[in-house]
């Protein structure tokens, strides 16, 4: 499908906020896009910030991370700039396995699909505490965003230089201390946190895991990942998994 | 028969584009894109003996524009599976040619497994794969010597009688006495070529991308390879005498145009691999622009121009 840029601009040094418009869809929180580039054979997967439908047409946040040549090009494009995109693809979270109160746990680049996910668990009137994770203050994005939306906002970063000094999991240990029962939990970002994030609150959660992708739309087996029903591809079966289902 | 139509030993197909075994799983994931019907046929994921579930990631890695490698290592559900769920499944979505995609680390792995398909109905032609460079001891081992494709080719022509195509290595000094001695042996007919073993290194970390070290390359980047290789295998079979031996070209197609190319080179249907991961429409396309591409050629029937260059 071809979608129009809307804007194109950095939220911090790395961090690119994109919107793009186009033919309506349906997303659901969790879901991604893969998007060509004149430069490169693979697409490159993007998670889905938000996505707001109007008029039989969607405008799509995208915010990415700059990595490599891939995504410094992505940054090339601005105002009126046609990008093709295969959208939605993946899975998504499941809302209804959470009870009235949920935490959402993000790490850096982890961030950004929990932001529309957060806006259907508030619409739907549930309680979002939110817990998000980076190295140091100039990396912090949407706290501003999240805390709009009605969601209580926790934000570690490694170096201390904001919020509670240490990983995400300093930060929810900092609020629910050691004898509360945590609520269900939706979790994007490294494996590393989220590795950190299951043996603290246990499998009672979901998480969204990330895979270098062939396709993105299950056919390549490129990113299959072994979990505990067998092989499960990332960009297909996934990019959410239950928790539990998950070996990290 | 229309103007499209190609034949592959006594299977007609409505025109000459098949998605590659590895690219287009067993079609239901690319039913969500367009309806299967257009294809010529579809050459389902390589199937093994036993379920398989690879090799370690990264699995994929890109090179710039041109193309990709994989060293995926054959992940499939096994055959028992396969005829349970996959094949019923793909039938429910696709009315046409059925190619199953057959992979083994044993000659009694091929036999086995070839076996089982020979009594199944909806496949209509056994692709053989001894050309895979992703798995160890095995696979690509078979396709590198003569004697080996050869044993092979009759190890699986004992056990059926659907037609059986031999998917060749490009990864060998000289391709046509591979290609003969399958034909020997009782190949029906060759699919070339499998992807051009390859690597890419992350500058940064000094380390190989794929997990597995070398993959297999694909995607545009490879078609002079696979033109050069089909076509040598073409006008080799006919020096030898062998003028009822189908070639399947494969590697690096990705327009309307390579097609044509690939059949004047001496294939008589063209398998559209790579292409298909980054565009899910691709063979659509390809089918759709045929026509046109035929008619700005003069070209009436596509069969026709099958080895013009041979």
């Amino acid at each position: 499908m071809i979608f129009t840029t809307v804007s194109n601009e950095p939220l911090t040094g790395q961090i690119w906020r994109m919107r793009l418009t186009g033919e309506q869809v349906e997303v659901r929180a969790g879901q991604f896009v893969e998007i060509q580039l004149p430069s490169f054979f693979l697409r490159r997967p993007i998670s889905i910030c938000d996505a707001e439908s109007k008029d039989g047409r969607t405008m799509l946040t995208l915010i990415y991370k700059v990595v490599g040549g891939g995504t410094r090009e992505l940054t090339a494009f601005g105002y009126g700039d046609e990008l093709d995109l295969l959208v939605p693809l993946g899975n998504g979270y499941e809302l209804e396995r959470s009870g009235s109160e949920v935490m959402l746990i993000g790490g850096g680049v982890g961030v950004p699909p929990l932001y529309l996910l957060a806006k259907h668990l508030r619409a739907k009137g549930k309680k979002v505490s939110v817990f998000h994770g980076f190295n140091t203050a100039s990396e912090v994005f949407y706290e501003r965003e999240f805390k709009e939306l009605g969601c209580k906002v926790t934000v570690a970063t490694a170096d201390g230089t904001k919020g509670e000094k240490g990983f995400v999991t300093d930060a929810i240990k900092a609020v629910y201390k050691d004898n509360v029962k945590a609520p269900y939990y939706y979790a994007c970002g490294p494996v590393a946190m989220l590795r950190a994030v299951k043996s603290q609150l246990g499998p009672d959660g979901e998480m969204s895991m990330e895979e270098r992708m062939g396709c993105g739309f299950g056919v390549c087996m490129g990113c299959s990942i072994e979990t505990r029903s067998g092989a499960r591809r990332v960009c297909k079966d996934g990019p959410v998994f239950k928790a539990k289902e998950l070996i990290l | 028969m229309n103007m499209m139509s190609v034949i592959l030993s006594g299977v007609e197909l409505a025109n000459p584009v098949i998605p590659a075994s590895g690219t287009f799983g067993f079609g239901e994931e690319m039913s969500g894109w367009y309806d299967l019907n257009c294809l010529g046929a579809i050459s389902f994921k390589g199937t093994t003996r036993e379920a398989r579930y690879g090799n370690p990631l990264p699995r994929i890695a890109e090179c710039g524009n041109y193309g990709m490698i994989n060293a995926v290592g054959l992940q499939n559900p096994g055959i028992e599976e396969v005829l349970k769920n996959q094949l019923p499944r793909l039938r429910e979505l696709y009315k046409g040619v059925i190619i199953a995609n057959v992979s083994g680390f044993s000659v009694e792995d091929y036999r086995y497994v070839c076996g089982l398909l020979d009594s199944e109905e909806r496949v209509s032609l056994i692709e053989v794969n001894v050309s895979c460079p992703n798995v160890h001891n095995g696979g690509m081992a078979f396709g590198t010597t003569a004697e080996a494709a050869a044993e092979v080719t009759r190890a699986v022509r004992a056990v059926t009688k659907k037609p059986v195509y031999m998917k060749l290595s490009p990864n060998v000094t000289d391709i046509v006495p591979i290609a003969c001695a399958c034909a020997d042996a009782g190949a029906d007919g060759l699919c070339l070529i499998n992807t051009v073993l390859g690597m890419r290194i992350d500058i940064r970390r000094r380390m190989p991308v794929i997990a597995n070290r070398y993959g297999g390359y694909s995607g545009k980047g490879i078609f002079p390879i696979s033109l050069r290789m089909v076509n040598q295998v073409a006008r080799g079979l006919l020096q030898a005498g062998y003028e009822q031996v189908p070639i399947i070209g494969c590697g690096g197609v990705e327009t309307a145009e390579d097609v044509i190319e690939m059949m004047m080179a001496g294939a008589s249907a063209v398998e559209v691999g790579a292409a298909n991961l980054r565009n899910p429409m691709v063979c659509k396309e390809i089918i759709e622009r045929l026509p046109e591409v035929m008619r700005e050629l003069g070209i009436a029937e596509l069969r026709e121009i099958v080895g013009a260059c041979a």
